[in-house]
C-alpha cells in the first residue's frame, strides 16, 4: 500500500513539472473501410507567459522653479483646450503659449514636451493621430515665435490621459486639450 | 500519508491559472449540430486545474463557438469507449448528428494517454480518431486539441479552441497586457505598467507581441516575446509611435511616426532595422493592416476631409479609398481569406463594427452598441473580437462575422480593452 502511494506522489509530481517531454504519438486505428488513421498530436505545447512588471518603478518627482508653479504667474498655465475634432488653437490660449515661449527663448538649455489629448470617442490609434496634430499645432506657434526646434518635443497620448473620467460632453470638454510639461513633470 | 497527497494535488490546482476572463454567451445561431460528447472512461483521474473534465471542456467549446449544441448524454454502463461498437439507433433517438466517445488512462511513466473518436450518427459511419500522450497540466489543451478536431471533421473550417488572445486590462490606474486562452482561461501577464498600453499585435508565427506602451509618457513601439520578459524598442522617435501591424511573413512591421510632422505610415524591421517611409500624405495616415497576402496595406486616412479607409499595394502604387458611406470609418482589419473587410463606422453619434464584403461591396452592421473599437478577426474568419463599452464598463463582444452568434467577455473589477486573437497553432 505504502509503495502505492508513493508511486502515485510519484507520479502527481511528475505531472506537475511544466516542460514535458512527448513520445511520438499513438495514433487511433481506423476502422472505418478505407478511412485513413488520422495524425496524433505530439503532446499540445502549452508555452508559458513570461511577463514585466513596471508598477514599482515610480519616477521621483523633482521641484521645478517658480515661476512655472507660482500660481500668480500666467506660467503656470498649462492646458490649451481644443473644439470637437478640431486642433486650431483658439484666441484665448495665445497669451499662455506665447509666455512660454518667452520662458523657453530665455532659458534655451530647458526643454519642454507637449502632450497632445483627445476625449475617449472614436479609434484609440487615430485618436493618436489627432492628439499629435494638437501638440503639433501647439509646437508650431512655439517655433514660430523664436524657440529651438530641438527645444521642444511633440507627442500625443491620444484618449488615454484623460484628465476627466466621466462620460460626458463636460468631461470630454476638460480631456481636449495640449499640456505643456517641463522636465521632472511628467 | 493520504494528507502529503491532498497538498502536492493542491499544489498542482494552485499552478495551474484560473480564468480571469469570464465568457457568456449572449446569442446563438439558428441551425446548431447537435453533439453528443460522452464522458471518456477514465476521464475522472484526470481532472484540469478547475476540476473540469476533458468531455465537459471539449462541450463547451462547441458550444461557444455558436455552431454545435450540446445533446444531454446519460450514465452509460458500461462506459462506452472508441473501441466500442456504436449503437447508431441510440445516439440517433437521443438526437444527436454526431458523436465523441473516447478514453483516458494512466502510463506507466505517469503521463496519460486519451483516445477518442468521432462518429456521424446519421451516416452511421467513423469519422476519424486521434490518441494523444500528455502531463496532467496539458488536459485543457488537449481538450481544445479534440474540439478543433471535432469542428473541422463537422464544418470543413479550421477550430480556434486552441488558440490564444491578447488584451488590455485597466483596474485603476494600473495597466495589464495579458495572453489568455482563447475560452479565457490561464490569463497570464505580459506587461504591468503604470501607464497606458495600446494596440498588442501577434506576430505570425504566435511568438511575439508588438505593442505601444506609455511608459516613458509617449507612444513608444515594442516587441516582446510571449516567453521571455524583456521588452525590445521597435520604434522610439521623436514625437509619437504607434500603430504596429505584422507582415504575414512576420518579417516587417508597418507602424506610424510623427517624427516628420504627421501620422505617417513607414515599415520597419522588428529589431527597429531598415526604416522605410512607405506613403505620403500632408493628412493623417493611421492604423495600417497587410492583406493576408502581403500585397496590399489598408490604412486609415483622412487626405479626404474625414477618416476614411484606403489601401495601396505594398509594392507602391496609388491609394484607393474602400469606404464611402459616412463621415468616420476606422480601423481597418482584413478577414483571413481576404474577402471582408471589419471595421469600425459611426453611426448617427454611435460607434459600431462593420462588416464589408470587398467583392460586391455590401456592407453589414455587426452590433447595436455605440462604442465600438478595436475589431480583430479570429484565424478561422468565423468570429470578429472587438472592444465595448457596456453600462459604463469595457468588455470584449465576440460576434460571429454573419452578426448572429455574440459572446461577451469581462473581467472582474477592470477595464477590458484592445483585444488582438492570436494565430492558429502548430
Amino acid at each position: 500500500m505504502r509503495a502505492l502511494w508513493t508511486l502515485l506522489i510519484a507520479a502527481t509530481l511528475a505531472a506537475c513539472a511544466t516542460t514535458t517531454e512527448t513520445q511520438p504519438p499513438a495514433g487511433v486505428e481506423d476502422r472505418a473501410p478505407g478511412g485513413a488513421t488520422a495524425p496524433g498530436t505530439q503532446g499540445v505545447p502549452s508555452k508559458p507567459v513570461t511577463g514585466v512588471d513596471l508598477t514599482g518603478s515610480k519616477p521621483a518627482a523633482t521641484a521645478a522653479a517658480d515661476p512655472l508653479h507660482d500660481p500668480a504667474s500666467i506660467l503656470s498655465q498649462r492646458s490649451v483646450y481644443y473644439d470637437f475634432d478640431k486642433y486650431d488653437i483658439r484666441d484665448e490660449f495665445k497669451p499662455v503659449i506665447e509666455a512660454h515661449a518667452r520662458y523657453l527663448r530665455e532659458h534655451d538649455g530647458v526643454k519642454m514636451l507637449i502632450q497632445g489629448n483627445t476625449d475617449e470617442r472614436g479609434s484609440r490609434e487615430y485618436n493618436i493621430a489627432l492628439g499629435q496634430r494638437r501638440s503639433e499645432g501647439v509646437k508650431r506657434m512655439l517655433t514660430l515665435l523664436g524657440v529651438g526646434e530641438a527645444q521642444v518635443e511633440a507627442v500625443s497620448l491620444g484618449e488615454e490621459k484623460p484628465k476627466e473620467a466621466g462620460h460626458t460632453e463636460e468631461a470630454w470638454t476638460r480631456n481636449r486639450r495640449s499640456d505643456m510639461l517641463y522636465p521632472g513633470e511628467y | 500519508m493520504r494528507n502529503l497527497l491532498a497538498a502536492v494535488l493542491l499544489a498542482c490546482a494552485a499552478q495551474a491559472a484560473h480564468a480571469q476572463l469570464t465568457i457568456e454567451i449572449t446569442g446563438a445561431g439558428g441551425q446548431r449540430i447537435p453533439v453528443a460528447v460522452a464522458p471518456l472512461a477514465g476521464e475522472g483521474a484526470l481532472l484540469d486545474g478547475s476540476n473540469a473534465t476533458l468531455s465537459s471542456i471539449v462541450r463547451a467549446d462547441l458550444e461557444r463557438s455558436g455552431l454545435f449544441r450540446g445533446v444531454e448524454v446519460p450514465r452509460l454502463v458500461p462506459q462506452p469507449t472508441e473501441a466500442s461498437s456504436v449503437n447508431y439507433a441510440e445516439w440517433r433517438s437521443r438526437l444527436a448528428d454526431a458523436l465523441v466517445l473516447g478514453s483516458a488512462a494512466a502510463r506507466p511513466d505517469g503521463r496519460f494517454e486519451v483516445r477518442f473518436r468521432l462518429y456521424d450518427v446519421v451516416k452511421q459511419a467513423s469519422l476519424g480518431g486521434v490518441a494523444y500522450t500528455l502531463a496532467r497540466d496539458q488536459v485543457r489543451a488537449t481538450a481544445h486539441r479534440i474540439a478543433d478536431y471535432v469542428y473541422e471533421k463537422l464544418t470543413g473550417e479550421k477550430g480556434v479552441f486552441s488558440t490564444r488572445i491578447a488584451y488590455v486590462v485597466k483596474r485603476g490606474e494600473r495597466y495589464e497586457l495579458q495572453v489568455a486562452d482563447a475560452d479565457g482561461m490561464h490569463e497570464q501577464a505580459m506587461l504591468v505598467s503604470n501607464e497606458p498600453i495600446i494596440s498588442p499585435a501577434w506576430s505570425p508565427d504566435g511568438r511575439r507581441l508588438a505593442y505601444v506602451s506609455f511608459q516613458n509618457k509617449k507612444p513608444i513601439v515594442y516587441v516582446q516575446d510571449i516567453e521571455v520578459p524583456k521588452q525590445r524598442i521597435v520604434a522610439n522617435f521623436k514625437g509619437s509611435n504607434s500603430a504596429p501591424a505584422w507582415s504575414p511573413d512576420g518579417q516587417r512591421l508597418a507602424l506610424v511616426l510623427t517624427r516628420d510632422g504627421n501620422s505617417q505610415i513607414y515599415l520597419i524591421n522588428p529589431d527597429g532595422s531598415n526604416l522605410q517611409r512607405f506613403a505620403r500624405s500632408s493628412g493623417i495616415d493611421t492604423e495600417p493592416f497587410f492583406s493576408p497576402d502581403g500585397q496590399w496595406l489598408y490604412f486609415t486616412s483622412d487626405r479626404g476631409g474625414s477618416p476614411q479607409i484606403y489601401r495601396m499595394p505594398v509594392a507602391g502604387g496609388p491609394a484607393q479609398r474602400i469606404t464611402f458611406e459616412g463621415g468616420y470609418n476606422v480601423s481597418p482589419r482584413v478577414s483571413p481569406d481576404g474577402k471582408s473587410l471589419a471595421y469600425i463606422a459611426r453611426n448617427n453619434g454611435r460607434f459600431q463594427a462593420t462588416l464589408l464584403d470587398l467583392g460586391t461591396g455590401q456592407v453589414q452592421v455587426l452590433t447595436d452598441s455605440d462604442l465600438d473599437e478595436s475589431p480583430s478577426f479570429a484565424p478561422n474568419g468565423r468570429q470578429i473580437l472587438l472592444a465595448t463599452i457596456i453600462a459604463g464598463r469595457g468588455v470584449l463582444t465576440a460576434v460571429s462575422a454573419d452578426g448572429r452568434v455574440k459572446q461577451r467577455l469581462t473581467v472582474s473589477a477592470g477595464d477590458v480593452r484592445e483585444p488582438a486573437w492570436g494565430p492558429l497553432t502548430q
